[in-house]
């Protein structure tokens, strides 16, 4: 025990005080002058960019260069609708982040086998000539389509950022696409599907149309723990659940931090079994005729008899999935009929709490229904979203005030320009998930086994890539190591230099990714950089454009990407194109004017520059997801085929006879529950591996940013969550030091046993670092035990789908 | 700033998601290491799950988290305990502070303090507590923990005013805090729904390694 306190001693926990005595010697002490008031203290405007959704702005105070504090209190009112955009915890950190030790100071090449982290320091003339060199002989040798970005979005920079890169492998004949993202890729095919376009899946309502609520269902959505910022969703929920009283229900496997008093009701639920629940809620709602059937009549294509595609017959429609039954007009449910009793054994839920739900549901004014991403990252990904998508379109209750499509909320809106990429001659497309197969065995994927896109087809609409990933550029991403699937198996492959020949990574530290590199270019920091940015993707309810400026020099030898990449275009030849003969102020100058035309109230940049923020709440009013396809489905149709909603899908169902599948792989022209590996159904694998594990957002990181910060492993623990009752079975107590593994690896951990998370269940934030010490991972990087196995339909990322053991160390 | 104003704080428990913002815009401002938190967020939290035998489950879990920093309390024990005079309470504030000249680093303060307010700093053996921000109240700024919660869940004021801004705030004896006639902290809470009376025992502190 650190510290002896009433609080720590109150508890029942079997720890003895270790005080130490009484220390008398004066000369020990050490006198502590009085802080002197702050002389010469300059203050600039910076900004977050981090991955979270909500670029929050930060009050940089420096003194002779060097930061003191961050701050970010700027208002007179604080009103809410005229309120601060505070930084949560991480942006108050960022100081410690600039001035982290393993900083990237200055260019180098590796020296050691990759993966290694040795490097030497070369200069940056040095290490501009070898990527030049390296990227023009890849390009010469194999061609532009074996050069892959792997995903980034650590710097979310609107002028000197990845987009600069992009622009000058364009110019240079272009690099192999990638589709879809870690966050959202079977989000946007479920909405794609569904609504006819990604948009409803991750723009929906706006967090304040629950205000027209009076009953709000949350499926995984945790908006204090994914979006903390004081102007997002967060403070956007609290306001509208403490003002206008609407009903909560939440369901998680975790009880969360958007929880903690602010829920009426939390249902635990067991990982992937949502689809399950969802069913069952459509049973009832089918045998108590609750559906809106004059909605699904008019806008839908699926539900029943009247509205399946020509050639498709009643016993493939969605009613008749549900009652599991062939007759037309018949309400008697077969053996297989999706019942609250068969999803309760499967869900954890209780039947009668299902029923009950159901009721409220269709009992409630203008339900708000949200369909979380968590949903998205599991192996039957896409079903399971769709499934969810169902309950608001059974009820008929989209596109109206306090309702929402089941999509995430969108968020307020301003605009700043981004540096333009221009376009990419080369139209092949990978998902993103399967770079690592890409580098192993690019040549061989296909369009129907593996989702390959934009190449030559034959009859059956296959055609192969053709190509294997030579050279990798990363800039401000941790995802070629870390964030992605299954670290043991991709560091093998990585390590592997006849392979991916070439790996350029362009950070500010020693990532895991970084070491990995062939070429490390070190970037300056947010705090080091003038860029003018807005709210980013999920900010909330209020938008807002920062103008960042520095009073604090790079550090070390770092460089911002544009001046690199200006340099690497003039080795490459192409200086002139990227350039546009514009300097780097010409470009910030241009985007600041695109800016202000696009918001005139926006002032001069030299306001902007002491003013730092402008913002606007709701600057385009609420937005109510779907409303004009609702008013006027002939005049606004959807993105189908059919423009109307998907129920049942004909282009899936066509995928779901000609796609070449992993066996238990599912497509369905259906939304459906599906039973998947590693799922709480896999009763064989779970003979050895019996604990379902699941990741998840903590506040201590954006993903894997921020790791670096002391200050934040110490607040919020990295450890495992596990129920009391799985905790007692195993003898563990929190605090322990744990084993998680499964046949891909093992990775230490504390654990943290709590009541608030599922039986059977266990939970760890995703993002840690991986830092192998023999077969185990001390770092606790949760991608240590995840798979490369793909998503069905988008051959994405199931990175919530796991099943583990863990015991003491 | 006239003699006999008592400073506190109210933290609103209601509106509190635990993100620990107000923890970490405290050591910014004092750059205090690792081991040092003079505000912390504690999360209490309990209920029992039952295994139903039919694949479902039951339970009746709750949690919530309380926000402490130095309630700078108006019978403060570490003033008491204090040998040498070095942990004293301001009269123009009521703020508790130390005497960094005159601390020996002996720690009695921590002892006696039922919140945990009192922190040694080991490498300089001198004693540490929040200060109630005293410059930034000198500049009409709030505290930073206030200034930077995001959910708007603490201030920091005269008690009297205090009182009449949050009429439904109560004294904090509430889990997992001491009953506050200890040591009549200055600290208005609003609870949670969930809240626990001090002394619960239907709940525990799920976060030591936090705090």
């Amino acid at each position: 025990m650190e510290r002896r306190s009433f609080l720590k001693m109150s508890a029942a926990l079997s720890c003895a005080a270790t005080v130490s005595g009484c220390n008398s010697s004066s000369k020990d002490v050490e006198v502590v002058p009085p802080t002197p008031p702050v002389a010469g203290e300059n203050l600039n405007w910076s900004a977050c960019l981090v991955n979270c959704g909500s670029n929050c702005p930060v009050q940089v105070f420096s003194t002779d260069g060097v930061i003191t504090r961050v701050e970010s209190e700027f208002t007179t009112t604080d009103k809410y609708g005229d309120h601060d955009v505070r930084a949560c915890l991480r942006g108050r950190s960022l100081r410690k982040r600039v001035y982290a030790p393993d900083r990237l100071k200055y260019p180098m090449k590796r020296v050691g086998p990759r993966g290694s982290g040795q490097f030497e320091r070369i200069s940056w003339d040095e290490a501009l000539d070898l990527v030049a060199e390296k990227l023009q002989g890849t390009i010469d040798q194999y061609g532009n389509e074996s050069i892959h970005f792997t995903y980034n979005s650590g710097a979310r920079y609107h002028f000197s950022g990845k987009q600069c890169l992009y622009r000058l492998m364009n110019l240079k004949g272009g690099y192999l696409n990638a589709y879809g993202d870690y966050s959202w890729s079977q989000i946007y095919e479920a909405a794609g599907q569904t609504y006819g376009s990604a948009g409803p899946g991750w723009q929906g309502s706006s967090v304040s149309e629950m205000q027209n609520s009076d009953l709000v269902l949350m499926v995984g959505y945790n908006p204090s723990e994914i979006r903390m910022s004081g102007s997002g969703e967060a403070y956007d929920f609290l306001m509208q659940k403490q003002k206008n009283k609407f009903k909560t229900i939440l369901i998680d496997p975790r009880y969360t931090d958007s929880a903690v008093g602010k829920e009426d009701q939390w249902l635990a639920i067991r990982p992937g079994t949502d689809a399950a629940l969802f069913e069952a809620l459509a049973y009832e709602w089918i045998t108590t005729n609750t559906v809106d059937q004059a909605f699904l009549d008019k806008y839908c294509v699926g539900y029943d008899e009247k509205t399946m595609p020509a050639g498709v017959g009643y016993e493939e429609s969605y009613k008749a999935y549900i009652l599991d039954n062939t007759t037309v007009g018949s309400s008697i449910p077969g053996v297989n009929a999706k019942t609250p009793e068969w999803a309760a054994a499967i869900t954890g839920i209780e039947a009668h709490i299902i029923v009950e739900l159901a009721r409220e549901l269709a009992a409630a004014r203008a339900p708000f229904i949200q369909i979380a991403a968590s949903l998205n990252r599991q192996a039957a990904g896409e079903n399971n979203t769709r499934a969810g998508y169902m309950l608001p379109i059974l009820l008929g209750q989209l596109g109206l005030p306090g309702t929402n499509c089941g999509g995430l909320c969108k968020g307020s809106f301003l605009h700043a320009p981004f540096m333009p990429t221009g376009s990419n001659p080369v139209k092949k497309a990978i998902s993103f998930f399967t770079f690592t197969q890409a580098i192993e065995d690019g040549k061989n994927m296909t369009v129907l086994s593996d989702g390959v896109q934009g190449v030559d087809t034959d009859e059956e609409g296959d055609g192969k890539l053709g190509t294997d990933i030579k050279a990798i550029i990363n800039y401000g991403g941790n995802a070629l190591i870390n964030q992605h699937s299954d670290v043991r198996k991709t560091e093998k492959l990585l390590q592997d230099e006849s392979k991916c020949e070439f790996i350029l990574v362009v950070d500010n530290w020693m990532t895991p990714s970084a070491k990995f590199a062939d070429v490390l270019l070190p970037d300056v920091t947010w705090l080091e950089s003038e860029d003018l940015i807005y709210q980013s993707y999920a900010a909330g309810d209020t938008a807002t454009l920062v103008q960042m400026s520095s009073g604090v020099d790079p550090m070390f030898e770092s460089r911002p990407i544009y001046e690199v990449c200006v340099d690497l275009a003039k080795r490459m030849g192409v200086e002139a194109e990227f350039t546009e003969g514009k300097s780097r102020k010409d470009w910030l100058d241009q985007f600041y004017a695109e800016s202000k035309a696009a918001t005139p109230g926006l002032p001069d940049k030299e306001v902007m520059l002491t003013q730092g923020i402008y913002r606007k709440y709701l600057p385009d009013g609420g937005y109510i997801v779907l409303e004009d396809f609702r008013n006027d489905p002939e005049a606004n149709p959807l993105g189908t085929p059919s423009g109307k909603i998907e129920i049942y899908s004909s282009r899936l169902a066509d995928k779901a006879r000609t796609w070449k599948l992993k066996e238990g792989d599912v497509i369905s022209a259906l939304p459906k529950y599906v039973p998947t590996w590693e799922g709480y159904e896999d009763t064989e694998t779970k003979k050895k591996y019996p604990l379902q594990l699941t990741g998840y957002h903590t506040k201590g990181r954006a993903h894997s940013s921020y790791h670096n910060v002391p200050w934040l492993r110490e607040v919020v623990q990295d450890a495992v969550w596990m129920n009391p009752l799985d905790a007692n079975k195993r003898g563990l107590k929190t605090g322990d030091k744990v084993h998680i593994f499964n046949d891909r690896g093992t990775i230490e951990v504390e654990v943290k046993v709590t009541p608030r998370i599922m039986v059977g269940v266990t939970a760890l934030g995703q993002g840690a670092w991986f830092q192998p010490g023999g077969d185990v991972d001390k770092g606790g990087c949760l991608n240590v035990l995840t798979t490369q196995r793909t998503t069905p339909v988008t051959k994405g990322n199931p990175q919530h789908t796991n099943l583990v053991e863990i015991r003491k160390v | 700033m006239s003699n006999n104003i008592q400073y506190g704080f109210h933290v609103d428990a209601s509106k509190c998601t635990g993100c620990k913002t107000c923890q970490v815009s405290c050591k910014d401002r004092k750059d205090l290491p690792v081991g040092i938190n003079w505000r912390r967020v504690y999360e209490y939290g309990g209920g029992q799950w039952t295994e139903n035998g039919d694949g479902t489950v039951s339970q009746n879990v709750f949690a919530y988290y309380m926000s402490i920093g130095c309630n700078h309390c108006s019978e403060p024990v570490c003033v008491k305990a204090c040998p040498t005079g070095a942990m004293h309470k301001r009269r123009e504030d009521g703020l508790v502070h130390v005497a960094a000249d005159l601390c020996i680093g002996c720690e009695s303060c921590a002892r006696a303090c039922p919140y945990d307010a009192p922190q040694i700093d080991k490498d300089r053996k001198v004693m540490t507590k929040c200060d109630g921000c005293y410059e930034r109240l000198a500049e009409g700024k709030q505290p930073s923990c206030v200034e930077s919660c995001p959910m708007r869940a603490i201030d920091f004021g005269p008690m009297d005013e205090l009182k009449a801004k949050y009429p439904g705030a109560i004294s904090p004896d509430v889990a997992p805090l001491p009953e506050s006639s200890v040591t009549t902290p200055n600290l208005l809470i609003t609870p949670n729904r969930h809240t626990r009376p001090s002394g619960a025992t239907d709940g525990e502190v799920l976060n030591y390694s936090e705090v």
